[in-house]
């Protein structure tokens, strides 16, 4: 919550992608759509959900991220009840789903494996949500033809799923659990077994399909790729608990702990100790800095003497053949130890004179460069103090 | 796997084929013999399966053993396949390993002591011994072939499938009548085949607990035969012999293409 005051108080200035006039989180006035109420999920003596509370809010397209057995599938499993939470409440809409089979709940899932019925034909597989409901049939046949076109398959509507691609099944399984049109769609690993590809398409079509159905979503994803380019807000789980919820930009420029930080995109960790404490500033003692470190924009009020950790994102850091101009803050001295060319972006290790090894980033905006770095060059590299961020968790 | 077929292999598959099979083929030849004697060929003739037809105890044998067959194997399907839901679904519950033992018990249990154990039963809660008590015994050995049989497709069935359907809004019972019983069929049914050629195959448990008027087919045979084989004999069993290769058959089939359409 500290994240979202702190961004308002910094005005103009803005943090990731913004989809403008969204942030239902922010407002306070606003009631939340999902309640998890201290949620906690026990199998024996293991604990999968630790007294989690969450909301989410409607037309929210909501990921939970998390490495496996964090206890993000149990969490999505429990608002599709088909566990049950050992102790407390999940609300959606107003209702309690405490007790709820999963047939009678107003919400749908797409299952990792798809999980589409081999014995029947793909109009067959979207109508049957629609039969139990017992819809007249002309109803039922025109949703499964708006369902089809939906997801751009009836030229297969007559098609058993084994005869069918991978993405085809996908859209299939998609089709299926959108057809009862419920309040919200649950997505386990929904892009799991897609090729590179394909996976990124299917991202930017989900997203557009959230937004014209004005559904809410609700995402299980152990990719951060894929969260990072869906989500209007992610949660970041580890065991059990989550450790951070905010949006993508927030959660990868304004990591709430070293966790995060690290599970997010590629991050250097500097141990260091506070030794001067202002208002949005301090100044850190870093073992492998040759000079006291200085940032700007620390969320939380530090005091002097404190260990903290240092994140410092690759892309941030700004790498020179010559000495930059004295007055520059925060400069390291080093030398190139290895370089990965990936053609948008190059990697550089340059490796400071403590010992450290630095990961620094590069765009590749032209195609020719005057001078190139080459291993074994003498580089120096500095950044701004607004780059790093204070981790005291 | 390129290994060439060689003389070795050859000679083994035809012993091994002949030691199993030949005894078969000899019974299968002379039930066209045109001899009345039965170790003496006569020449090829059908009459004996013109005679089988005209043979009202060998008749009406047959009848009570397929009718056995079929009743027995039914209600063995049923059993046996709750029994194999009941083994794979319900996780760990206090005695399930005795549940397992029971189950399988009647696999490794010589027949002998399965037919005198129903009979002592039977004796015991004065049930007049005929065509039921037989039913009932047959249903009790048959049923944990059917357990194993869907037990093994159970296993590997894809829970979700369920959990979808359920998610759509279909009850748990109905779920099992649209999704999982038509995905198992082919398991079900290889069950029942099993059940229906094992009971019409039974002599040891039927003769323990049949009584007058129920005579099945392989007790009837039994009892010709101490008098001494006839060529009338051989046609029956060449008969069963189709009967029960036709049933494994389809049986294996059924098993094979499920398999096949669940890659």
């Amino acid at each position: 919550m500290s994240m979202a005051v702190d961004g308002r108080r910094r005005g103009s200035l803005a943090i990731g992608a913004v989809r403008r006039d969204f942030a239902p989180w922010a407002d306070p006035a606003a009631t939340p759509f999902i309640r998890f109420e201290r949620v906690t999920k026990r199998y024996g003596d293991v604990v999968a959900v630790a007294d989690l509370s969450l909301d989410i809010f409607e037309r929210e397209f909501f990921c939970l991220l998390g490495p496996s057995g964090c206890g993000k599938t149990t969490l999505m499993r429990m608002l599709a009840g088909f566990e049950a939470a050992s102790e407390g409440r999940i609300v959606l809409a107003g209702q309690d789903l405490s007790g709820v089979p999963p047939y009678r709940r107003p919400v749908n899932m797409m299952f990792q494996s798809y999980a589409l019925f081999p014995h029947m034909s793909v109009e067959r597989n979207i109508a049957f949500g629609l039969e139990q409901d017992r819809l007249p049939k002309a109803e039922i046949a025109e949703r499964v033809v708006e369902m089809l076109r939906l997801v751009q398959l009836e030229p297969f509507a007559r098609r058993r799923p084994a005869q069918l691609s991978g993405g085809q099944r996908q859209r299939v399984a998609l089709a299926r659990a959108l057809a009862k049109r419920p309040k919200v769609l649950l997505l386990d690993e929904p892009l799991g077994a897609l090729d590179k590809k394909l996976r990124e398409e299917t991202q930017f079509e989900l997203m557009d399909l959230q937004v014209k159905l004005g559904m809410t979503f609700l995402v299980v994803t152990h990719d951060q790729e894929e969260a990072m380019t869906m989500a209007d807000r992610i949660a970041v789980m580890d065991h059990g608990r989550i450790v951070q919820v905010a949006t993508p930009g927030e959660i990868y420029e304004q990591p709430a702990s070293r966790y995060v930080a690290e599970f997010i995109g590629d991050v250097n960790i500097l141990e260091g100790k506070v030794s001067e404490a202002g208002e949005g500033r301090c100044t850190l003692a870093v073992a492998d800095a040759p000079a006291p470190v200085s940032i700007a924009g620390v969320a939380e009020p530090l005091e002097p003497g404190r260990e903290v950790a240092l994140a410092l994102r690759p892309e941030k850091l700004v790498l020179t053949h010559e000495a930059p101009p004295a007055g520059t803050p925060n400069v390291f001295a080093g030398t190139v130890w290895d370089i990965g060319y990936l053609g948008d972006w190059t990697i550089y290790l340059v490796r400071l004179a403590s010992g450290r090894t630095l990961r620094v980033s590069r765009a590749n905006a032209t195609r020719f460069v005057e001078r190139p770095l080459s291993w074994d060059d003498e580089v120096f590299v500095h950044f701004a103090p607004e780059a790093g961020v204070v981790l005291t968790r | 796997m390129n290994r060439r077929f060689g003389f070795f292999d050859a000679t083994a598959l035809t012993l091994g084929f002949a030691f199993l099979y030949l005894p078969i083929l000899i019974l299968v030849v002379y039930s066209f013999n045109a001899s009345r004697l039965v170790t003496v060929w006569g020449g090829f003739s059908t009459q004996w399966y013109v005679s089988l037809l005209q043979n009202e105890q060998l008749l009406q044998a047959a009848w009570i053993s397929l009718r056995v067959a079929f009743l027995s194997a039914a209600v063995a399907t049923v059993l046996g396949t709750l029994a194999a839901l009941a083994l794979v679904r319900y996780g760990r519950y206090p005695g399930r390993t005795l549940f397992t033992g029971m189950v399988y018990a009647p696999l490794v249990m010589p027949e002998v002591i399965t037919g005198l154990s129903l009979l002592l039963l039977f004796v015991a809660v004065d049930f007049d011994r005929g065509f039921w008590t037989v039913v009932l015994a047959h249903t009790t050995f048959t049923m944990c072939f059917v357990t194993v049989v869907v037990q093994a497709r159970l296993v590997d069935f894809d829970r979700s499938l369920e959990e979808a359907a359920m998610d759509l809004g279909c009850p748990p019972l109905k779920t099992f009548f649209t999704i999982t019983l038509p995905l198992i069929a082919p398991s079900v049914l290889a069950g029942f085949l099993l059940a229906f050629t094992l009971s019409l195959d039974d002599l040891v448990i039927a003769s323990f607990t049949s009584g007058p008027g129920a005579t099945t087919l392989p007790m009837r045979i039994y009892s010709q035969v101490r008098l001494g084989v006839t060529p009338e004999i051989n046609a029956v069993c060449t008969i069963l012999v189709a009967l029960v290769t036709i049933g494994v058959i389809i049986a294996s089939l059924a098993t094979k293409r499920s398999a096949v359409a669940r890659q």
